[in-house]
């Protein structure tokens, strides 16, 4: 059994609103083992970017702790990697140079980051784009680099909020089964936000659903689908049942009120 | 002419009887561009159809013919040669009175003279150096001035009314205080160009600032960024957009600023020439060095114009 790699110990976030206390995280506790990949789905609003700021340190919970290895990383920047939604990618950077941002901080010499990033770059598909601008690629190559530079950002743990949410349905595919060999090749402990929860099963080992208002852990999901996955598996009986849980689970929760939108 | 088929095409196609809202029996609408309005309406149909049937007459998308270069140029040359003659003779016949407006000749005569015995190339270095070292000043010391502002909000947030009064402050109103603090010479001529750019290149690199997509910020800090790295890898490239595009404006108010440092009091420069020239009645001096001016002005919005455009090619590709 492997060990836990990140661990959220009973973290809680209250934002004081001119309508009174709001509770955007509650009581949440959350283990995630080395080299997992574990997901959160839940309606918007569940806290579940709340969550991804408090483990990268953005934000400072109201109350419980990150664990790292099992070090207390409450409130520190720069122990996982994070990729939002937006690709981020900056304009006035090449694609290579834009990947190797990340280590570049780190304080790793530009030349040294470009040679270590070079081969990733040819071997992810993004070769023939080395030394081009963001602007000239689509969409879902743009999310590749985006995900290179999490990856290549030397950290175990990385957070993927929504990474495919913006592609069209037949690139989104495609990128599930190029982040599946990227994470087995890389080794990484993932935790992946969606709302698609076909995308969820299909990726994880382990599904958490979220509640919200107050924001909350309702079930935990283990998906026991043998890997590699090929997306035939999606159409097993296992993964529908799966499916069907997880829906149930989301629509089980009071009905979202016109006031949730906020 | 068709007649429509449909009530929907009654209505589609007669807009002035629909819009008139008259009864076309009672009122028949008027033919238009010769194309007569067919005013028959079935008798016992309900009001959609009351309208008349009607066409509207075919109208075409305008198509303007584009001229050859060439005659666009000529048109042009056309017009100031015109201009010029049209002033020479008027002079010469005395409809236009030569010594309030002088005449083409005479200022041809007092260019050549400016040129080759006069202080031309004196005058146009001084103006030509101060507006650059002001434009260059103002430019720098602006975008400084408004990058800093991005370290701390509060500091921001205290100096930001004092921005916006300099701003609205007309500072050439400050010129003959800035001429007594730093003197006649080429000192005050900067100062005034200086205080002219600093203030956009201020406002406009803070306004540049202020739109640092915060989502980037969010991804350097993410990554363990220092606030000197995010400053430097984020912020000023964001920025520089924001602060080239204040270049060309700038280059124009720094020769202004320039100018009216020289109309106050200057012993050399273009604007000191103008001034000269208008107190002794040399009105033909008055339109070569205004011309020069123009000529000169026009080189340098035309250099920073082409600057501006490499370094936005630089930032871009």
């Amino acid at each position: 059994m492997a060990s836990t790699k990140l661990s959220i110990d009973d973290v809680s976030m209250k934002f004081a609103t001119p309508a009174g206390v709001f509770h955007a995280l509650d009581h949440i506790d959350l283990a995630v083992l080395r080299g997992s990949f574990v997901s959160l789905i839940g309606p918007s609003g569940c806290g579940k970017s709340t969550i991804f700021n408090i483990v990268a340190g953005l934000q400072e919970p109201s109350a419980g702790r990150v664990l790292i290895d099992g070090v207390d990383a409450t409130g520190t920047i720069g122990r996982v990697g994070y990729m939002l939604q937006k690709d981020l990618l900056l304009p006035w950077r090449t694609l290579t140079d834009n990947i190797i941002l990340g280590m570049e901080i780190q304080g790793v010499k530009r030349a040294e980051a470009r040679a270590r990033a070079l081969p990733l770059l040819r071997r992810y598909g993004l070769a023939g784009f080395e030394d081009a601008y963001p602007r000239a690629l689509s969409g879902g190559m743009r999310q590749r680099a985006a995900l290179l530079r999490t990856l290549l950002f030397d950290t175990d743990v990385v957070l993927l909020d929504e990474p495919f949410g913006a592609l069209d349905a037949q690139t989104r595919l495609r990128m599930q089964e190029w982040l599946l060999q990227l994470w087995e090749d890389f080794g990484k402990t993932v935790v992946f936000v969606t709302h698609d929860v076909e995308e969820a099963i299909f990726l994880s080992d382990e599904v958490h659903v979220m509640g919200a208002r107050p924001g909350r852990i309702i079930a935990t999901i283990a998906v026991a689908l043998p890997r590699p996955r090929l997306r035939a598996c999606t159409a097993t009986p296992d993964f529908m049942a799966l499916k069907e849980r997880c829906l149930d689970l989301l629509h089980s929760q009071a009905p979202p009120d016109i006031e949730d939108a906020a | 002419m068709t007649i429509p088929q449909t009530s929907a095409d009654v209505v589609a196609t007669s807009p002035s009887a629909v819009i008139a809202g008259l009864d076309p029996a009672i009122h028949p609408p008027e033919p238009k561009n010769g194309l007569a309005m067919d005013a028959r309406v079935k008798p016992g149909h309900d009001e959609l159809e009351f309208a008349t049937p009607a066409i509207k007459p075919p109208r075409r998308l305008p198509v303007q013919k584009d001229w050859p270069t060439s005659a666009i140029v000529a048109a042009q040359i056309g017009i100031l040669i015109a201009i010029i003659a049209a002033w020479e003779i008027g002079a010469a016949t005395g409809f236009i009175d030569k010594f309030f407006w002088s005449h083409p000749s005479a200022i041809y005569h007092t260019l050549t003279i400016f040129f080759t015995t006069g202080d031309a190339f004196t005058d146009i270095a001084f103006t030509f150096r101060s507006t650059i070292l002001g434009f260059l000043i103002g430019t720098f010391a602006g975008s400084a001035l408004g990058l800093s502002f991005w370290w701390s909000k509060n500091y921001a947030a205290i100096v930001q009314p004092y921005i916006i009064c300099f701003e609205s402050l007309p500072k050439l109103a400050l010129a003959p205080l800035i001429v007594l603090v730093f003197g006649i010479g080429i000192a005050s001529k900067i100062a005034i160009a200086t205080a002219l750019t600093l203030v956009v290149s201020t406002l406009t690199t803070f306004a540049g600032v202020k739109a640092v997509d915060p989502d980037g910020e969010k991804l350097f800090y993410s990554l363990g960024a220092s606030r000197l790295q995010v400053f430097r890898k984020l912020v000023i490239p964001s920025c520089l957009p924001w602060i080239i595009s204040v270049l060309r404006v700038n280059i124009g108010l720094a020769l202004t600023g320039a100018i009216v440092g020289e109309f106050i009091a200057s012993q050399h420069g273009l604007g000191r020439a103008i001034i000269y020239a208008g107190q002794t009645y040399d009105i033909a001096l008055v339109w070569v060095a205004v011309s020069v001016l123009s000529a000169l002005a026009v080189v340098m919005y035309v250099t920073v114009s082409w600057i501006e455009r490499m370094l936005h090619r630089g930032i871009k590709a």
